[in-house]
């Protein structure tokens, strides 16, 4: 009688909202089912450029525009022709690239969503003088070693495969797989694979730090909450959209992925850093995708390393011997 | 002669399959909501077939190690503890042998490729839902997706290969294709090429254990199809997951440190 009666009262409710409780796909162990491929891929970037000044929101028409603008303004094919006359070889051309063809769907004009100017917060003044002192070691060591390097040259991490996770110019596919006690998240960019206990087990030891962190995940409702900290300190963690930065010891990211709608994953994270004077929140909408994810071995091809640093001591040979 | 021969064999082959029933009984066995067993869990393979998948003695690894890092003896996983190479096969074999200190794809921290992720010394974790599974390999973080959908070819050549799953009663079978053929087997230098087509099995031997087995097919390497089996043991401890084992940093002095700048002494 209780059950039933329960039923009636719940039923109205499950009529409002964009997806309604009944409607939420489950697991056959009742967790919101958030499985399959899904890709992050939007033109929205992730600060807001300087030029819309204190414009969160764009209009239907200002964003129609503005995607019309990224769209040509990116194209690569494009760089390459400008690029012939500079001696600058250019990038990938168009058909490598996957950015989306649209920015997200709160026509937010970038993925910050806090703080209001769509920013991430400045340094405190003594994560300042860290920041130039490694800018300052970076120009006069562009390459010598690949640690001088960033970490998406290395193919040791890009911006996708650990948290927050930012979209990134190409190979922007997830594929999610639950169990009872974990979620696991592969992205298809270096095949970096996310393994995040939810069955409320303990973090690593502080000692033992990871380039992917050490993720941590469990269930408020029908949203998963994954706690990230144990990162490796680095100053080229974020990936493309910030490729220089800073990583301390107390990093830590929340992140919250809810199935908002069959075809939606809302996502949202806040990075916490002493470094920063302030946390940030940025807020990202995954979509399915229906395409084989394919394995991107960047490591067992790299040769665009060992180009650079040998160019790199080509042009410290020519240098000297003009100084001769 | 030949008859009995033939008789005996088969005999054999019941009871093999027949005591193999018996040692996983249908009801001991983790299983999934659709009633398929679950593979879920972190397994780990107990041989030494990554340093040679035939029966191998004891061997020095480079002298400056010592015994850190000399090659333990230990039984073959290969039926009939042979490989059926074609000749020209055989002398690459040799080859890779002999250069096996720098050219084995493992030194690289390349990716180990399929079989010989299964048996590297080194946890794999099986993430398995009713219609999903995802392999993750500690080892240079390799993972595989497996498909329970309708076959896929695979869109692109890859170290890991494209892997296509079915049932057969309780043993899953999964079909593996689509590899690049740059992956060797072991640290011996046996390999296969890019027509590799390997067909893998596995099935509860017991809630802990896996019996895995594998058949290598590639015409352009061998002369005939050929098989592995051993098995995968479950880590029982609660906190047991993957850590990461990302090796790429620990590769870059050996492939790049020729191009290195070093301050000067």
């Amino acid at each position: 009688m209780t059950p039933r009666l329960l039923v009636l009262i719940a039923l109205p409710l499950t009529l409002v909202g964009p997806l309604a409780h009944a409607q939420t796909a489950r697991t056959p162990w009742g967790s919101p089912d958030l499985q399959g491929t899904w890709s992050n891929a939007t033109l929205t970037p992730l600060q807001r450029p300087a030029d819309l000044k204190d414009k969160e929101f764009f209009t239907p028409a200002e964003a129609k525009a503005y995607v019309k603008q990224r769209l040509a303004a990116q194209s690569g094919d494009q760089n390459i022709e400008q690029d012939k006359t500079s001696g600058n070889v250019g990038s990938y051309n168009d058909a490598w690239m996957d950015r989306g063809n649209d920015i997200v769907p709160t026509r937010r004009t970038s993925l910050i969503v806090e703080p209001k100017n769509g920013r991430v917060p400045p340094f405190t003044p003594e994560a300042q003088r860290q920041f130039e002192r490694d800018v300052a070691y970076a120009a006069a060591h562009p390459a010598d070693t690949p640690e001088d390097r960033y970490l998406t040259e290395r193919c040791i991490g890009f911006g996708g495969g650990h948290a927050p996770m930012l979209p990134e110019p190409y190979n922007n596919n997830y594929y999610i797989v639950q169990t009872p006690d974990y979620v696991t998240i592969m992205a298809e960019l270096n095949h970096e694979t996310r393994i995040i206990p939810i069955d409320g087990r303990a973090h690593l030891p502080n000692r033992v730090t990871q380039w992917v962190g050490d993720s941590r995940g469990h269930w408020e409702g029908d949203t998963l909450v994954v706690e990230t900290t144990n990162q490796k300190p680095n100053r080229h963690y974020y990936g493309v959209q910030m490729l220089d930065s800073l990583v301390s010891d107390k990093f830590k990211v929340v992140e919250r992925f809810t199935r908002t709608a069959r075809d939606q994953i809302r996502y949202t994270a806040t990075v916490s850093d002493p470094v920063f004077t302030a946390p940030w929140t940025v807020e990202i909408f995954m979509h399915p995708q229906n395409g084989q994810m394919v394995e991107y071995a960047c490591h067992e091809g790299n040769y665009g390393l060992r180009g650079l640093l040998s160019a790199t001591r080509e042009e410290e040979r020519k240098a000297a011997e003009g100084k001769r | 002669m030949m008859r009995s021969t033939f008789v005996l064999l088969a005999v054999c082959a019941l009871f093999a399959t027949n005591s193999h029933a018996q040692s996983a009984r249908a009801s001991d066995i983790p299983r999934l909501a659709s009633g398929k067993p679950n593979f879920s869990g972190v397994w780990q393979a107990s041989t030494t077939a990554n340093w040679n998948l035939l029966t191998h003695g004891a061997s020095a690894g480079p002298p400056e190690y010592g015994a850190l890092l000399a090659t333990p003896p230990g039984y073959g996983i290969v039926d009939g503890d042979a490989i059926p190479y074609l000749p020209a096969a055989a002398e690459q074999q040799q080859r890779n042998y002999a250069a096996r200190w720098k050219e084995d794809p493992e030194v690289k921290c390349f990716m180990p490729g399929v079989p010989r992720a299964n048996y590297m010394p080194y946890p794999l974790q099986i993430f398995h839902s009713d219609d999903r599974m995802l392999v993750a390999y500690q080892f240079a973080g390799a993972a595989r997706i497996v498909n329970f959908g309708a076959p896929q070819p695979s869109a692109i050549d890859s170290w890991m290969g494209i892997s296509n799953a079915r049932w057969d009663g309780d043993t899953l079978v999964v079909d593996v294709t689509g590899f690049n053929g740059q992956a060797w087997l072991d640290r011996a230098g046996n390999f296969a090429g890019p027509a590799l087509h390997v067909v893998e099995r596995y099935a509860f031997a017991g809630p802990d254990a896996i019996d895995y087995s594998a058949t290598l097919d590639d015409p352009k390497t061998f002369s005939r199809p050929w098989s592995i089996h051993f098995r995968l043991f479950r880590n029982p401890d609660s906190h047991a997951h993957l850590m990461e084992f990302k090796c790429v940093p620990f590769t870059e002095e050996l492939l790049y440190g020729d191009v290195y700048k070093r301050p000067k002494k």
